[in-house]
């Protein structure tokens, strides 16, 4: 077996062990059928389907919870096996440093794709069970599961990166937590500031393009515009309408948001000694 | 064959060197020692072997390949027991050695048996967390020894080990060596590493300060053979007349004799002619405790009797 898997194996049933895949499916299965239920009350009102609701409401969670719950699995990847004295011995192993990394970020991949998958699923499923759903707000929920699992892990590959240019665990902590305030909260105050200052003067062309250099905006605005009846509710028609963004254009950039910390945290990782 | 070799090897770390020109050759199938303090430097040059870390000056060869640039293939022929060997402690022993045997591509009972054979057989199913510093270190062996390593590099093996195990360990050691093996660990506990080493490398402040062989290195430093006879000590002094550097303790049951190793017999006949003034007769060798204090540069601490020569 390659050793990407055995690694990738080790990483999951640590994650099954210490309760992380537990926890986090939970947790967002919690929440998921709380905004479901929560939302389906008032949906009659506005005539929108419920599971569309659903989806508006589950993809602003995501933004706030799956970067937090990708940073915490994923900082201590590697500084935490160097700083446990794990990792010295690894690295005398048959496996190259770049095995080392794709392995262990595989399974911690995979925690995080069980846990969005499940927990969010089962909100799903409830929904379909209330049976107001059509086929495009079943696209829109299923695209809205893709989309979540590729949040979380363009910012685990953040975490990763994180884990591999510091040298103790505690700044690595530091610093995911201070990549989450920026993404999350920072970047869209700033971006608004920036728009307020300028009075508008930041062209139009510009400011779409900002809001692909966050993974955090690029699957909101997915989600948020991807399809009609998630649109109508979210209020993004407009937006959507003159940020010339595609879904597919969307997708790619929180694709790269995942290969390209990824690429430089095994590119730092492969130069440093141990 | 050579299976290690350094030629002037050195490193730096932020400006400051801790390992400088050395120099050494292991032939394949032996084993050699590394003594020195804290800080010596071993455990540098144990990186640098293992391709961890590349020297800042100086030509390495392991296994005929520059370990800093050399591939799976030549991690895949290494045993390593790391000092303060660290596992997950949510796992148990068993659960950690297969997991080392799959990622060096080994049979799983191999790892098995390796456990049997370091005595954790009983604990395999235990939580590394629950295991006592001497169990961590022997699970540490073992994962050092899947797979038939052609090279094994152990730092301060035998911490934490009893003195079975650390007989067992040797004899597994010595197993090793005779297939072929070549073995190169440090210790701070010299004594037991004299019946078990073909090599001995003395490093102090980050430099060679000897290698060779312990006969060989013997010789070179010189050290006397320390003959004590016991009788009486006053008149067995007298009768020498000063032929032999001497120290008398107080109580004056026994006396000490310092002679060089190839004097030894004549001291011992002298001592024979005596008839009863002398009872009877130890001989010690310079141990590796005495050629390490000579090689780091220490006096030799040479008893508590006043010295002098008659």
């Amino acid at each position: 077996m390659s050793p990407i898997l055995v690694l990738a194996e080790k990483e999951f049933r640590d994650g099954l062990r210490n309760k992380w895949v537990a926890g986090a499916t939970l947790l967002l299965a919690a929440l998921a059928f709380a905004l479901t239920f929560l939302g389906s009350s008032p949906a009659g009102l506005v005539e929108a389907k419920p599971l569309a609701v659903t989806v508006v409401s589950i993809s602003s969670l995501t933004i706030f919870l799956i970067p937090l719950i990708a940073l915490l699995i994923g900082y201590d990847a590697i500084v935490g096996e160097s700083e446990r004295g794990c990792l010295l011995l690894m690295l005398t192993y048959p496996v190259s440093r770049g095995q080392i990394m794709l392995g262990k970020f595989l399974g911690h991949a995979t925690i995080l794709t069980v846990a969005t998958l499940v927990g969010y699923g089962a909100a799903g499923l409830a929904a379909a069970m209330t049976g107001n759903a059509d086929a495009e707000s079943w696209r829109a929920f299923s695209a809205l599961l893709g989309s979540s699992v590729l949040l979380g892990l363009a910012f685990l590959a953040l975490a990763y990166l994180a884990s591999v240019l510091v040298a103790e665990r505690s700044t690595a902590a530091g610093l995911a937590v201070g990549l989450w305030l920026i993404f999350v909260i920072v970047y869209d105050l700033a971006l608004m500031g920036l728009l307020v200052a300028s009075k508008g003067g930041v062209g139009a062309d510009v400011f779409p393009a900002l809001l692909l250099l966050n993974p955090a905006d690029a699957y909101r605005l997915f989600n948020l515009t991807a399809f009609e009846n998630v649109r109508q509710i979210s209020g993004m028609g407009g937006l959507a309408a003159s940020a010339h963004f595609s879904p597919t254009i969307l997708l790619t950039a929180l694709l790269g948001w995942i290969v390209i910390p990824l690429a430089t945290a095994i590119a730092v990782f492969q130069r440093r000694e141990a | 064959m050579t299976a290690v070799s350094t030629d002037r090897a050195g490193k730096d770390y932020n400006g400051r060197t801790v390992l400088d020109a050395v120099s050494i050759a292991v032939p394949e199938g032996r084993c050699v020692a590394l003594i020195g303090h804290n800080g010596a430097g071993k455990t540098t040059l144990m990186k640098i072997i293992l391709g961890l870390i590349r020297p800042s000056r100086g030509r390495v060869e392991v296994l005929g390949q520059d370990p800093a640039t050399a591939g799976v293939d030549f991690r895949a022929k290494l045993g390593f027991l790391p000092e303060n060997v660290a596992f997950h402690d949510q796992m148990t022993g068993a659960e950690t050695l297969r997991f080392f045997a799959r990622l060096k591509k080994v049979d799983t009972r191999e790892a098995a048996e390796l456990l049997d054979r370091v005595g954790l057989a009983r604990a395999a199913d235990q939580k590394v967390k629950t295991y006592s510093k001497g169990m961590r270190q022997r699970l540490g062996l073992a994962q050092a020894l899947l797979g038939r390593p052609k090279l094994l590099l152990l730092d301060e093996p035998t911490t934490g080990l009893d003195p079975v195990l650390r007989t067992e360990f040797f004899e597994i050691i010595r197993g090793l060596t005779e297939a072929g093996t070549t073995v190169i660990l440090s210790s701070h506990i010299l004594t037991e590493l004299e019946a078990r080493t073909d090599l001995a490398a003395i490093m102090r402040d980050g430099r060679l300060v000897a290698f060779g062989d312990l006969e060989s290195l013997r010789q070179e430093a010189g050290l006397p053979v320390t003959v004590r006879a016991r009788g009486d000590a006053v008149e067995l002094s007298k009768k020498l007349n000063g032929a032999f550097h001497k120290t008398l303790p107080r109580n004056s049951a026994y006396i000490d004799l310092d002679c060089p190793v190839d004097r030894k017999m004549e001291l011992l006949r002298a001592l024979a002619d005596c008839g009863d003034l002398c009872t009877d007769v130890d001989v010690r060798l310079p141990t590796l405790d005495d050629l390490y204090l000579h090689y780091s540069g220490r006096a030799i601490s040479s008893g508590t009797g006043r010295e002098d020569a008659v």
